[in-house]
């Protein structure tokens, strides 16, 4: 087990395993998207009193969920490359800060889209909304602080500071409904067993697109890792090779 | 631990320490105004200045929205947190879910008369969806135990 985290560590070791699991990331991602859009949008019953507006959830919820799910990886990646100097770990951290920043974006507009039906108003400068558009100017904040340095390693160390300085904002995205009066409505508890309010048949349906849109967030982050990966160790052997063998098979090809 | 680790470890902890710190205070200093609306027991206890553009919220009073002898498109109705309550005044299109007995926020200036004359009304949606068919099915119920417990 250890053995298997410590080889992901290992720019080349990422690169072999992800090529071996791409395939599969591709179909269950595929299979949990179909299920949960047509499971959400065409059998799931309208709200009593949204109607159909509610359906934005199946987008809003797991968008928001990886946003911030997003920014605790790339925390972590980021106290990892500062501590440990693993190189994999600030290739992670670089790749996710616009794949997050994008999910905080869709959270944002399709919350805008479902505020305007329901409460009347696109925008409230309300704590949660405020903190998630905070969340969002981090991410776009780390990815610009870093690529304002020439340097890769100073542009890391930058990044990763700021990283851990916005986790701070986390927190408060998460209870900013609980400690302040605001607009925006608390999390739903959800059950299994509970009859009437937030049936299953309402949200198991938003779980399919869960774990669909986090799939899609992590073959974001794994495809642009692998680029990183090629474009930082141009100069070795493998690359060379790995290189050459492609270019062979597209000449058997033509 | 390697001591240089040991010493990065530090630095990560104290950056998160920090700066949780740091924005904790500023949270704190600001308390009131991070809230995006006043409760109809803070205006009676009266926190809030007369004149000032505000938010309110709370429940539309049940029988207490008025429409009709009003002019035009002008409503009337109490919001209420069950401990306080405000009569609020407003002209201009409602949200769809505004009706009574439904959270409601509520922009505008409380004018001398204890009057709260709103500018905005947004509805505000509970944590709670539930399918229209069940809602349906819950409220024949309800009638039904009314219409068993009346005669």
């Amino acid at each position: 087990m250890w053995q298997w985290f410590y080889k992901l560590g290992s720019p080349r070791h990422f690169y072999d395993m992800t090529t071996a699991f791409l395939p599969w990331l591709y179909g269950i991602t595929f299979f949990l998207l179909i299920v949960g859009l047509v499971w959400g949008l065409g059998f799931a019953p309208p709200d009593y009193q949204m109607g159909d507006n509610y359906r934005i959830i199946y987008i809003h919820v797991p968008s928001a969920s990886i946003a911030i799910g997003g920014y605790v990886m790339m925390a972590c990646m980021a106290a990892m490359h500062m501590i440990w100097k693993i190189k994999m770990a600030d290739i992670v951290a670089k790749v996710t800060a616009p794949v997050g920043g994008m999910f905080c974006a869709l959270c944002l507009f399709s919350g805008s889209f479902w505020g305007k039906p329901t409460w009347g108003t696109y925008w409230i400068w309300d704590a949660r909304i405020t903190s998630t558009l905070i969340l969002l100017f981090i991410y776009v904040g780390v990815a610009a602080l870093r690529s304002a340095y020439d340097s890769e390693s100073s542009g890391a160390k930058a990044a990763s500071v700021l990283t851990l300085v916005g986790v701070v904002n986390l927190p408060i995205i998460r209870y900013s409904v609980d400690w302040w009066n605001t607009l925006h409505q608390s999390a739903s508890n959800l059950s299994l067993r509970v009859e009437g309010t937030n049936p299953p048949e309402i949200w198991i349906p938003a779980f399919f697109m869960g774990f669909a849109l986090f799939g899609i967030f992590l073959l974001a982050v794994i495809l642009r890792s692998r680029n990183e990966i090629l474009v930082r160790e141009k100069r070795t052997q493998w690359v060379q090779d790995l290189l050459d063998r492609d270019v062979q098979e597209g000449l058997q090809r033509a | 631990m390697h001591s240089a680790r040991k010493q990065k470890l530090m630095i990560v902890c104290s950056i998160l320490l920090g700066s949780a710190v740091a924005v904790g205070l500023v949270l704190y200093a600001f308390n009131q105004g991070i809230n995006v609306f006043f409760t109809p027991t803070e205006i009676a206890d009266g926190k809030v200045p007369a004149g000032q553009n505000i938010r309110i919220g709370g429940m539309v009073k049940q029988g207490s929205l008025v429409s009709e002898g009003l002019e035009g498109t002008r409503i009337e109705f109490i919001a209420t947190d069950t401990n306080a309550d405000v009569l609020v005044a407003y002209t201009g299109v409602l949200p769809d879910l505004f009706r009574e007995g439904q959270g409601v926020v509520a922009e505008g200036v409380m004018d001398p008369d204890g009057v709260f004359q709103a500018r905005q009304i947004l509805a505000k949606h509970d944590e709670n969806y539930m399918s229209a068919e069940v809602k349906a099915a819950l409220d024949a119920a309800v009638k039904k135990k009314a219409a068993e417990v009346a005669p």
